[in-house]
């Protein structure tokens, strides 16, 4: 049985580079990004090819609300 | 792909100005989304307490009042009695409810007020630079007591859930904590309840939730967290503590 496939999006704004997402995250798939921006921070990124499975940890301890779980729906559409 | 965890609609797009790591945001996003879920935003009323949380009035879109320092209950009483239609939470830290004001709380317990109470107990008082505060640990360091809390000038950390549960006959008090992901979702859960009880009109509901401070703690958000675990719950035991089961029947 193949893992549930999932991405996150982080909200550049939001995000304040606290680390909490990367040590919950089970997979191991969050980083924080080589370059501090304007504000001085190195925020949090999902690693390439990364084995996201939507679990939704990261939104979970997320002090700042900035990470967004999107999810490979795993049923099929009801035809119409 | 399909969105299943995002920004819930009763939080607005304005960024959180608490300090990285720091427990208000997330305690936040759970009566954001407890909002939603019950679809209380057009008629909830929240209470800003005094403390970093003063500014979370930019954070809710539903109405906020600011009530001065500790009077949260107080303001609350006024708004239910006047517009019992109305959801009424306040959100109050531990310097804003243990310290300055305890009268207001027990009161309003004591009434079993419809009211809803969120109270985030991170043992300091963080906004004005980490002085101690009434639930501060034994021995914990903070700026005003460098060499940690001594009992013996300080007193003992107070107990609010237990104490408040004592003279409030109607009431759902729970004490909840988001150090992990399996408590984050218990502390929502609880958060839940206290507006349910309010709701249907059941009886007083406050969720005391154990938070972290990191930069008053002096330490990094995650070891916060570890913290919590070690140090902070063994003091604060976890639970619920109401005088009668008020559970969802």
């Amino acid at each position: 049985m193949s893992k549930a496939k999932g991405q996150i999006a982080i909200n550049p704004a939001r995000c304040k580079g606290c680390g909490l997402c990367i040590w919950v995250c089970p997979q191991k798939s969050i980083k924080t990004v080589d370059e501090a921006d304007r504000r001085g921070i190195r925020i949090a990124c999902c690693a390439e090819n990364a084995p996201c499975t939507g679990c939704g940890f990261c939104y979970m301890v997320c002090p700042d609300t900035a990470i967004a779980v999107y999810k490979e729906s795993t049923t099929e559409e009801p035809a119409d | 792909m399909k969105r299943v965890y995002g920004k819930p609609d009763a939080m607005t797009d304005v960024p959180f100005p608490y300090c990285p790591g720091c427990s208000h945001g997330t305690i936040h996003r759970l009566i954001a989304e407890v909002i939603d879920e019950l679809e209380i935003a057009d008629r909830a009323i929240g209470i800003t307490s005094a403390g970093c949380s003063v500014r979370n009035w930019r954070q809710f879109d539903c109405d906020m009042v600011m009530a001065l320092h500790g009077r949260g209950p107080a303001v609350a009483t006024g708004l239910k009695r006047a517009q019992p239609e109305t959801v009424i939470f306040t959100y109050q830290g531990d310097g804003d409810m243990a310290a300055i004001g305890t009268g207001e709380i027990v009161h309003a317990a004591s009434r079993c007020e419809r009211i809803t109470v969120i109270y985030v107990n991170n043992g300091v008082f963080g906004a004005t630079g980490g002085q101690q505060a009434p639930t501060t640990l034994i021995g914990q360091f903070s700026t005003s007591y460098p060499t940690g809390r001594d009992p013996r000038t300080s007193g003992y950390p107070l107990k609010m859930a237990e104490m408040l549960a004592r003279v409030s006959p109607e009431s759902y008090i729970a004490r909840v904590s988001i150090h992990n992901v399996k408590n984050i979702i218990k502390a929502k859960k609880a958060i839940r309840q206290a507006f349910l009880v309010q709701i249907e009109d059941r009886g007083f509901g406050l969720a005391e939730v154990l938070a972290a401070c990191p930069t008053n703690w002096r330490l990094e958000p995650v070891r916060c967290m570890q913290k919590i675990k070690s140090d902070v719950i063994p003091y604060y035991p976890l639970g619920e503590f109401s005088s009668q089961s008020l559970k969802a029947q």
